[in-house]
């Protein structure tokens, strides 16, 4: 049929492009995952589940989930609370809030190298903008955050949720002022308090937009690679190596391919099961509300 | 009274914000190779502006080379990403063909796992294309994106299929309604695709890195980065000079196609 026809022949680039980079890739990573394969002595050789049995008794890979755990557990919940709570305050009707909504979105389409640079900055000891701070009010202003495995991990936490900010708040902006009025007027005439009104129509009536910003986050949570590269190098003692930036030191320091395959089947299984339990667990609260 | 709180609250927080960058302009004011200055000292005695020079003229680092790469791995990615994405948004919003819904759904699906599972194959395509350390490396994987698929095929789905319906009654073929009714129409969600698209590729660091190893193939995002290894990682004023540079082109471009952004992230969100 000349409907079907067109149909294909429109798409064709398109999925063309989709199947080469993204659906085959996916089946040779799972492929080249049985291989122990060094990709500059360009020797494989096929090992079965050894990769997988390798980084389950190595215990680095293992750390680096946990990292890269602790990392998203902090910044999705974190920066979606922040960025609900600036949502609420640019949705009023305040002079000048345009102006500050642009501000809000800049750092978050700036080159992420070159906001790693100024962030190394700013968190230096003594003279980095957070420690000249807390010494102009007389606070200790010794701490090398990036230096000291206490911190490392909280300093890259509070970086991404300033950089992930805006898109977020944008995406809440549009939630809030779909909330159909009525409800709002229905909350108050049965002598509902502006809190109530924010646990009880607000927050359920934003579970969708919710549902979307801790599902998209949580992917580039567990993907995080650039300021960890930048800044950290996954120390200090091993404390920010996330799984982004183990697998790739594998694949690209030590090129074992094979087995930052098998790294990398892994962590799309972690982020596609932790995907599925939000999608259950925010989804089902939907309904509730 | 309420409104004044708020005011002060947006204001502080743009603030902590701005701060960071104010402070990156600030530094990199200060004379090349000089100590970290104090709080005190922040606002340099004498600006210095030659700093911008040595840094756009360095003979180690080729930065307008890497301007130049930018652009046109930036530019080749956005028209060739709007025409093929667009064509595909079409037919699956327009023409009811069998599969569609098939293709949406795969679409779809990959945007879980692009990234960190699909580099390693595609560094290997790449490679035995013989087409690593090119500019082509950085283009062709752009050249397709399923969220933009996805956020053109939502603006197409709200368009009346009147439209369509009217032109086929007078004979016209799908090219003709895709490229005279169609594309005319949906340039709104186009300039949205392009301004993301835009954005994501000029600041792509992980994929630039891998593909390409020579100086003079860098793009600004993995340049600066060598730049600031290759100016010793204590040349404050230097790096800070070379991050504004980088910056100062993207935010005003942001400026101009913001709004683009706040539609595009809101379709996004709608499903």
């Amino acid at each position: 049929m000349k409907r079907n026809r067109a149909g294909w022949l429109f798409t064709l680039p398109a999925t063309i492009h989709l199947l080469i980079f993204a659906v085959l890739p996916v089946g040779y990573t799972i492929f080249l995952s049985f291989y122990n394969w060094n990709l500059i002595r360009d020797e494989r050789r096929f090992i079965g589940l050894g990769n997988y049995l390798r980084i389950w008794q190595d215990g680095g890979f293992l750390k680096s989930v946990l990292n890269s755990a602790i990392y998203t557990a902090a910044s999705v919940p974190i920066g979606a609370a922040v960025a609900l709570g600036v949502a609420l305050l640019v949705t009023q009707k305040v002079k000048g809030v345009t102006a500050f909504r642009t501000l809000y979105f800049l750092p978050s389409v700036c080159s992420q190298v070159a906001i790693a640079m100024i962030w190394i900055y700013i968190f230096l000891p003594k003279k980095g903008m957070i420690n000249a701070v807390l010494g102009m009010f007389g606070a200790p202003n010794g701490t090398d955050f990036l230096g000291t495995s206490g911190w490392a991990m909280a300093a890259l936490v509070f970086m991404s949720i300033w950089v992930a900010l805006g898109p977020r708040m944008v995406l809440y902006m549009a939630g809030i002022l779909n909330v159909p009025g009525y409800l709002y007027e229905a909350a108050e005439l049965d002598g509902a308090t502006k809190n109530q009104q924010f646990w009880h129509v607000t927050l359920p009536q934003l579970a969708p937009t919710t549902l979307f910003v801790v599902i998209t986050s949580t992917i580039g949570g567990f993907q995080v690679f650039t300021p960890v590269y930048m800044m950290t190098k996954g120390g200090p003692e091993g404390s920010t190596d996330v799984v982004g930036y183990h697998i790739y030191s594998a694949a690209w320091e030590r090129f074992q391919v094979g087995e930052a395959g098998a790294m990398s089947f892994v962590l799309f299984l972690i982020i596609l099961s932790v995907s599925i339990i939000q999608f259950r667990v925010i989804g089902n609260k939907q309904v509730d509300g | 009274m309420k409104r004044i709180f708020s005011w002060l609250a947006m204001l502080a927080l743009a603030i902590f914000l701005i701060a960071p960058f104010v402070w990156m302009v600030l530094v990199s004011l200060h004379p090349a190779k000089s100590p970290i200055p104090d709080y005190k000292d922040l606002i340099p005695k004498q600006p210095q502006w030659g700093n911008y020079k040595l840094v756009l003229f360095s003979p180690e680092v080729p930065v307008g080379r890497f301007f130049l790469n930018s652009i046109i791995v930036a530019v080749a990615v956005v028209i060739g990403q709007l025409f093929i994405t667009s064509l595909a948004a079409y037919a699956m919003a327009r023409i009811k063909f069998k599969g569609a819904q098939f293709l949406f759904w795969l679409f779809l699906a990959s945007m879980m796992f692009a990234g960190v599972v699909t580099q390693i194959p595609v560094y290997l395509f790449m490679r035995s294309a013989g087409l690593l350390d090119s500019l082509s490396a950085l283009i062709i994987p752009g050249l397709s994106s399923a969220y933009s698929v996805f956020l053109i095929r939502q603006f197409l789905l709200g368009l009346p299929f009147e439209l369509d319906e009217a032109a086929y009654i007078d004979g016209a073929s799908y090219w003709v309604v895709y490229s005279r009714i169609m594309m005319p129409l949906s340039k709104p969600a186009l300039a949205t695709v392009a301004s993301f698209t835009f954005f994501s590729v000029w600041t792509d660091f992980f994929w630039p890195l891998l593909a390409t190893n020579s100086m003079r193939l860098r793009t600004l995002e993995v340049g600066l980065s060598i730049f600031k290894n290759s100016y010793g990682t204590t040349n404050w004023p230097l790096q800070m000079a070379a991050a504004v540079i980088t910056l100062l082109p993207m935010v005003i471009v942001f400026l101009f196609s913001q709004r683009y952004f706040t539609k595009g992230i809101q379709m996004s969100g709608m499903k």
